[in-house]
């Protein structure tokens, strides 16, 4: 019997820590998988309350997000990728194109 | 048993989540990730997800991770440097955080007798498995929603080769 506020206090610990990471981190790969992290988190409220309302519907929802996040995965590799043929860095400061 | 498996996988994703926070090379972010991914798995399983455990385990930590570690060795990405942005974003990062994760945590542990407790293993006790629960409900009611995502995954396949393409 674990209650079901402790697995939500654990994806609020994920939560933070990736947002922590979203922010301090400079390199665009580590930004994105902490973006993964943050997902992550999201989907473990999702089962939690799915197992307490005794409804499937929470889980459906956490196979769309992964649906998403493969797709979101994907997409942002590549841009990515396109970045650094480009730009030849993955230093989030030094990509500013629509700042200037 | 299900709160030491709870706090043992629960400790392990923690760490693995601090871990990503700290290694300054992205190889190692994303490693870490994959143990907080398989450690999330475990904790779907005990919460009664088995088809969810399998698909974290088969799609994040399986073709999710390997498409980073692919883009990292790609691009040969090293260490990250200290720049003036990351110092201010220390100052903000942190306490921001930390004021989300008080927030959320003073909610569900002030509603945790609301929301009851978990058992270990299947919750509806209809004798159905999970995995049936899921495809009945996504190849009933949910079809709609469910043949738009092959479609999205279709268009993000073709956005990818498209923008992953060199330019001529």
């Amino acid at each position: 019997m674990v209650p079901i506020a402790y697995y939500l206090v654990l994806a609020a610990i994920l939560f933070s820590i990736g947002i922590a990471a979203f922010l301090i981190k400079r390199n665009v790969i580590t930004i994105f998988i902490s973006i993964e992290l943050m997902l992550n988190a999201v989907n473990l409220t999702f089962v939690a309350f799915a197992h307490m309302w005794h409804q499937v519907g929470g889980q459906i929802f956490v196979f769309f997000v992964m649906v998403v996040a493969a797709a979101e995965a994907a997409v942002g590799l590549a841009i990515i990728i396109s970045i650094f043929r480009t730009r030849r860095t993955l230093n989030v400061d030094e990509i500013d194109l629509m700042k200037s | 048993m299900q709160l030491a498996l709870f706090f043992i996988f629960g400790t392990l994703a923690v760490a693995g989540a601090l871990n990503l926070l700290l290694q300054r090379h992205p190889i190692n972010s994303a490693l870490s990730l994959v143990v907080v991914m398989m450690s999330l798995a475990v904790l779907y399983w005990s919460l009664g997800a088995e088809f969810l455990a399998a698909a974290q385990v088969i799609v994040y930590s399986g073709a999710i991770m390997v498409l980073f570690v692919f883009v990292i060795m790609l691009l040969n990405a090293g260490e990250e440097e200290e720049t003036h942005g990351s110092r201010a974003a220390y100052t903000v990062g942190i306490p921001g955080a930390t004021a989300i994760f008080c927030l959320l945590s003073f909610v569900f542990l002030s509603e945790r007798h609301a929301l009851g407790s978990a058992n270990i293993g299947g919750y509806l006790n209809r004798g159905v498995d999970n995995i049936a629960e899921v495809s009945a409900m996504l190849f009933t009611k949910l079809l709609l929603p469910f043949e738009v995502t092959s479609i999205l995954i279709l268009v993000a396949i073709l956005g990818a080769v498209v923008l992953a393409r060199k330019e001529q």
